[in-house]
């Protein structure tokens, strides 16, 4: 399960991901981060059953935590099934099944955007 | 053995014809033999589905009352081509809107109206003794619309070759992203299923041939524009009722920092008469090459990274310099799919029968490059070539007193061979003053990432650099990498002052 974590480092700079892997012991994979000197912002990786944990430990320290449901998002009525987001996904999630037709590995997906614009038909959008 | 295209038409006609998809004759004439496939199929489907830009449609309006002859015309905020007398125009796909820019364009509206939605027109006029209306504004549906004719000048290009990037930032192009370090690769086209790759002599593929065209019954006009089948880029001019089109077929696209573009799905069904066709239907994608051009060089003669043919690509994965780079398709092959087994369902039904061309297309012909009498302005024609130079081991105090002297803000650094390595600028100099440190030298603080020009390259690729790398100057090198000028921001002035652009 994915969540999305923002933070402002405005008191005293806590670790709080290293702080929320030692607490609990779960291990956290971080995919994405965009760090400056006033806040912060991580999208994670923890096992589903833990995610709950992992959000409840991260509210307490002063994070807004929000659970990730979905990946980037495919309005079929727009796609066409040409594979130009394929090559562009750092993760992989795109591809095109036996019949040419696209298909999503949601579960993979980080919500970088990169795929967003280089749809020509407009058909994906992010689920925030 | 011949078959005549009479005895096609007549196996149509009395529903009997044996009609199979591009894609399918490669494994039938592998299984049958050349002369048991000319034996077997009657008609070959092909079809594409892909951005081709260089579509629009023809759309007359009826008079108004009072009469307008109608000069500038909008469709949706959209110009529209208002020189075609009072009542028509020629919306084209790429055109892009006045307020929406690339988000909306003349594809579009082709694509709103093919749907059912309304679109609203603007146009004005000096108005005339016969037509003394100034101004219109109205909305319309495709069917207030007397006609509406696609006409596309250049359509289903026989294969297109693949884009790469070897630069280190993303470039938007019309072949779409491309990422750097050549980390992707685009491609476009249906290979196994294109017409002309089906025809690649033109035998069959000429004017007044039947298509389907965007859902539509169509028609190849002739030859289309940059037609180019000498090198295997032919391509075809095509018409269509856009009344009668489908959105499955016609969908509206736009490529990020590049602009609008309109997907067209076409399909043209090839009589299988003698040998011959049966050849060259039963091309795959393993016998289509293109090559992989690098988009990262703004040039019309761009380099080829290697070759490759459609199968590859099609395969996901291509080998570039030893690395297993991941492909996209910009053209959709289950679209192209889509419109050669429904191409296959409307001969088999004899919605359409086949005719030979009228006009044969030349399959030798060479597309040229543009004739230019004036060429554009160069950076040797505004070029600074009073530049001053430092060397590398000079203080920084020596450096500040050159940028005093010479009045400018850039000092390319050369080392004792004269050879650049570096560039310093006031800012850099002001920064070494204002917190002084173990910094003494010019090769201490210059920047040893320059990016450069030569005077003999155009002014505009020159400008893209200053944008791209937020600069303001860029040394002229020659080929042994020694500075003969330097071009700044203000040298550009020379340009807007009307020297070139009037």
């Amino acid at each position: 399960m994915k969540l999305l974590v923002n933070f402002s480092r405005g008191r005293g700079r806590k670790p709080i991901i290293a702080q929320v892997v030692r607490d609990t012991g779960v291990l956290i994979n971080v995919e994405r981060a965009v760090i400056d000197s006033s806040e912060g912002e991580a999208l994670i990786d923890v096992p589903d059953d833990q995610c709950r944990l992992v959000r409840d430990s991260m509210t307490r320290l002063g994070a807004e935590v929000r659970i990730l449901e979905h990946g980037v998002n495919l309005n079929e009525s727009e796609c066409v099934d040409c594979g130009a987001c394929i090559s562009v996904c750092p993760r992989e999630v795109f591809s095109l099944d036996t019949d040419w037709k696209l298909k999503l590995a949601e579960e993979k997906c980080i919500l970088c955007g990169k795929c967003i614009d280089a749809c020509p038909h407009r058909a994906l959008t992010l689920p925030l | 053995m011949h078959k005549s295209i009479d005895l096609i038409n007549e196996r149509i006609r009395g529903g009997s014809a044996r009609v199979v998809t591009a894609e399918e004759m490669p494994a039938i004439v592998a299984e049958l033999g050349e002369e048991g496939a000319l034996k077997e199929v009657d008609v070959v489907t092909t079809g594409t589905f892909g951005a081709m830009c260089s579509s629009g449609a023809f759309l007359n309006f009826g008079h108004a009352e009072p009469p307008i002859r109608m000069e500038r015309i909008w469709l949706n905020n959209v110009e529209a081509y208002g020189g075609l007398a009072a009542v028509d125009t020629y919306v084209g796909a790429t055109q892009q809107s006045d307020t929406l820019e690339a988000e909306y364009g003349g594809a579009h509206v082709i694509e709103d109206l093919v749907a059912g939605k309304a679109v609203e027109l603007r146009a004005s006029s000096r108005g005339t003794d016969c037509y003394p209306r100034r101004t219109i504004t109205t909305d319309l549906l495709l069917e207030n619309l007397n006609q509406a004719i696609m006409c596309n000048p250049r359509n289903a290009y026989q294969r297109y070759n693949a884009a790469t990037n070897t630069t280190d930032r993303v470039l938007n192009t019309y072949m779409g992203t491309l990422l750097p370090g050549c980390t992707n690769i685009t491609f476009s086209g249906a290979g196994v299923l294109n017409p002309i790759s089906n025809d690649p002599k033109l035998r069959l593929i000429g004017s007044g041939v039947p298509i389907f065209l965007c859902g539509a019954p169509g028609m190849v006009v002739g030859e289309g524009t940059q037609h180019s089948p000498a090198g295997g880029f032919g391509t075809l001019m095509v018409t269509g009722d856009l009344k009668q089109m489908s959105r499955d077929y016609l969908r509206a696209a736009t490529m990020s920092g590049y602009g609008v573009t309109l997907y067209v799905g076409l399909g043209v069904p090839l009589p299988v008469l003698d040998l011959d066709v049966v050849r060259a239907t039963a091309v795959r994608d393993e016998d289509i090459t293109v090559d992989i051009l690098d988009y990262g060089v703004p040039s019309r003669s761009r380099p080829s990274m290697r070759k490759v043919t459609y199968a590859e690509l099609r395969s996901g994965i291509v080998e570039l310099n030893g690395e297993a780079v991941r492909t996209s398709s910009l053209s959709s092959f289950r679209r192209a799919r889509g419109v050669a087994q429904e191409l296959k369902v409307w001969v088999e039904r004899g919605k359409i029968q086949l005719a030979l061309p009228t006009r044969a297309i030349d399959p030798q012909k060479m597309a040229r490059p543009m004739h230019q009498t004036a060429k554009g302005p160069r950076v040797l024609d505004i070029m600074d070539r009073s530049v001053i130079t430092i060397g590398e081991n000079e203080e920084i105090q020596t450096a500040a007193k050159k940028l005093l002297k010479g009045e400018t803000n850039h000092l390319p650094v050369v080392n004792d061979k004269g050879v650049l390595v570096g560039i310093v600028t006031t800012f850099d100099i002001s920064k070494a003053v204002a917190n002084p440190g173990k910094a003494n030298h010019v090769r201490d603080i210059m920047k040893k990432k320059v990016v450069t020009t030569t005077a003999d390259e155009s002014v505009d690729i020159a400008v893209q650099k200053l944008e791209q790398h937020n600069i303001s100057a860029l040394p002229v090198v020659d080929q042994q990498q020694h500075v003969i000028a330097l071009l700044t921001a203000m040298n550009l002035s020379k340009i807007l002052g009307g020297r070139w652009l009037k």
